[in-house]
């Protein structure tokens, strides 16, 4: 049978003492078993009130509470592993170790009679978990040197990605029309490309649909709920085809509507043909500079 | 008599070995005399470097293939410093209102040496960032990148797509010629049509009933100190779970 060392039945009573308002030695003297016990939740309101009279007896003359030697064995596995059925405080029945498993099982807070009979209470002191803490061994996984690897190609992206630049902008000019001028409206306005789609979208629905709607709802709220709707652990396209196929026919149809309006789209936002009416597109007014 | 070329190297060697530049570059640098290709001095590079705070000492070997990430992420931050550098040069030329703002960006395009391939790489910059950012999003979504446990890092970057769409709104308005003002107009407009508070939306972003020089130096502080700020921040969190989430997503 295990035993409870003499520190932990100590403060195990100190705790319960302070809950019940009686004195240490007392709790203690009963936990293991040389004392009556203290009836003291059952009747909650008197308790509270007054603490210190409470009708607990006094410890018993016989026990000695600081050099007691180890607290008997049934007292331990009371405390220690489960509790008894709780026994109905007004009628505490049964021989000395029902008696000391009455004092632990009423709970300060929750009065006993709200446990229906024959239900066994549980009482959790610790949780031990199987793993330690800190995962010390890190799993081996194939891994090379940042430097020079990573950083080399990332080097090697960048100037690319200058260069381009630098051509596009030395061939291509940044617009400039006439002054803003409020009273004139050119015909026809167009948002930024990347707004086009949506005003593409503006003209078949409501704005309230196609203003609104679709780009807080489906386009921010919902792309950022896509990693918690889309509970598939899988990672391999061939798990994930439903996923795949629904974000390529958004971006289809994104791409679709923003090139019918950059491209397709000419006076008074009417359908027109590039090749016939030409681009209304100011963005890229000066596609090449000749001069 | 030493030659020419044994006394520069000479000189170099003097150098790489001076207090000063001992004293600036930090164990391990491949600029420091000595410096030899070893396991413990690549991974020096990294560790006694600024570089720490963006990059592990290794990363896992699939990571590095080009064809997996395409570098998008990281075009997308360097477009951001490229823009953030011409954008400050810009800044210079450039005044903020209704009598100024459209002499200034010509002024920017014919006189300003230089001022006319800035200019250009600044917006077609921006334009490439938008690109690259929805790029880096699609090839993040098609790897399944943002599972568990990425699924915060996905969600901050939805945010940064919106910033960079903002910051690339708010500085298509600067030129303040016909097609800033009617872009402008047409995209505010869109933001009117919010339910409840639409009226009040589109006051409060062109600082008016209609787009006007109020508008312009609304726009104008948005685009080059609040989006920037924000954004920045959001930046900073994205990488930094980049780190914290394990790295870049494993092989498919």
């Amino acid at each position: 049978m295990a035993e409870i060392p003499e520190s932990l039945l100590r403060r195990s009573a100190e705790a319960k003492a302070k809950a019940l308002g009686v004195p240490v030695e007392q709790i203690l003297a009963e936990m293991r078993g040389e004392a009556p016990p203290t009836p003291a939740p059952s009747a909650p309101a008197p308790a509270a009130a007054a603490p210190e009279p409470a009708p607990a007896p006094e410890p018993a003359p016989a026990a000695a509470p600081v050099e007691a030697t180890p607290a008997p064995a049934p007292a331990a596995t009371a405390i220690a592993l489960a509790e008894p059925p709780a026994p109905s405080p007004a009628s505490p029945t049964g021989n000395g170790s029902g008696k000391v498993a009455a004092t632990v099982s009423p709970r300060p807070l929750a009065p006993p009679t709200n446990t229906p009979e024959g239900v066994r209470t549980q009482r959790l002191l610790t949780v031990v978990k199987a793993r330690a803490i800190q995962q010390v061994k890190s799993e081996p996984t194939d891994k090379v040197n940042t430097w020079p690897h990573l950083m080399l190609i990332e080097f090697v992206a960048l100037l690319a990605i200058t260069a381009l630049l630098l051509v596009l902008s030395v061939i291509i000019h940044s617009p400039l029309l006439e002054p803003a001028n409020v009273n004139a409206t050119p015909n026809p306005s167009k948002a930024p490309w990347y707004f086009l789609g949506l005003q593409e979208l503006l003209s078949y629905f409501d704005p309230q649909i196609a203003g609104v709607t679709v780009p807080t709802i489906v386009g921010l709220v919902g792309f950022m709920m896509i990693p918690y709707v889309d509970r598939n652990p899988s990672t391999k396209p061939s798990d994930r085809k439903f996923a795949i196929m629904l974000y390529t026919i958004f971006m289809c149809g994104a791409a679709t509507l923003s090139i019918l309006g950059v491209l397709f789209r000419g006076r008074g936002f009417n359908f027109s043909y590039p090749w016939r009416d030409g681009i209304f597109f100011d963005d890229l007014k000066d596609w090449v500079n000749f001069e | 008599m030493a030659t020419i070329k044994e006394r520069v190297n000479d000189q170099v060697e003097r150098l790489r070995a001076s207090q000063v530049l001992e004293s600036i570059l930090r164990p391990g640098s491949p600029f420091k005399k000595g410096y030899t290709d070893s396991p413990r001095n690549r991974s020096y590079v990294i560790m006694n470097n600024v570089l720490y705070h963006l990059h592990p000492v290794k990363v896992k070997r699939h990571g590095v293939r080009l064809s997996y990430t395409l570098c998008l992420g990281g075009l997308s931050f360097f477009l951001f410093i490229l823009l953030t550098i011409t954008g400050i040069f810009l800044m210079f030329y450039y005044a903020p209102t209704a009598d100024r703002a459209y002499a200034d960006v010509a002024a920017l395009s014919t006189s300003v040496v230089f001022g006319s391939l800035v200019r250009n790489m600044h917006r077609w910059g921006a334009h490439l960032m938008v690109l690259t950012v929805f790029l880096h999003m699609s090839r993040v979504f098609y790897h399944g990148a943002y599972k568990p446990p990425r699924e915060f890092n996905w969600v901050v970057g939805v945010v940064l797509l919106l910033l960079t769409l903002l910051l690339s709104f708010s500085g298509y308005l600067l030129p303040w010629d016909q097609l800033a003002l009617w872009a402008v107009t047409v995209g505010t407009n869109m933001a009117g049509f919010v339910p409840v508070v639409g009226d009040q939306v589109k006051f409060g972003l062109l600082a008016g009933a209609e787009v006007s020089a109020n508008t312009l130096l609304r726009f104008y502080v948005l685009h080059v100190l609040f989006f920037p700020f924000i954004i920045v921040i959001f930046m900073a969190v994205h990488f930094w779970r980049v780190r914290k989430d394990g790295g870049i997503s494993g092989p498919l």
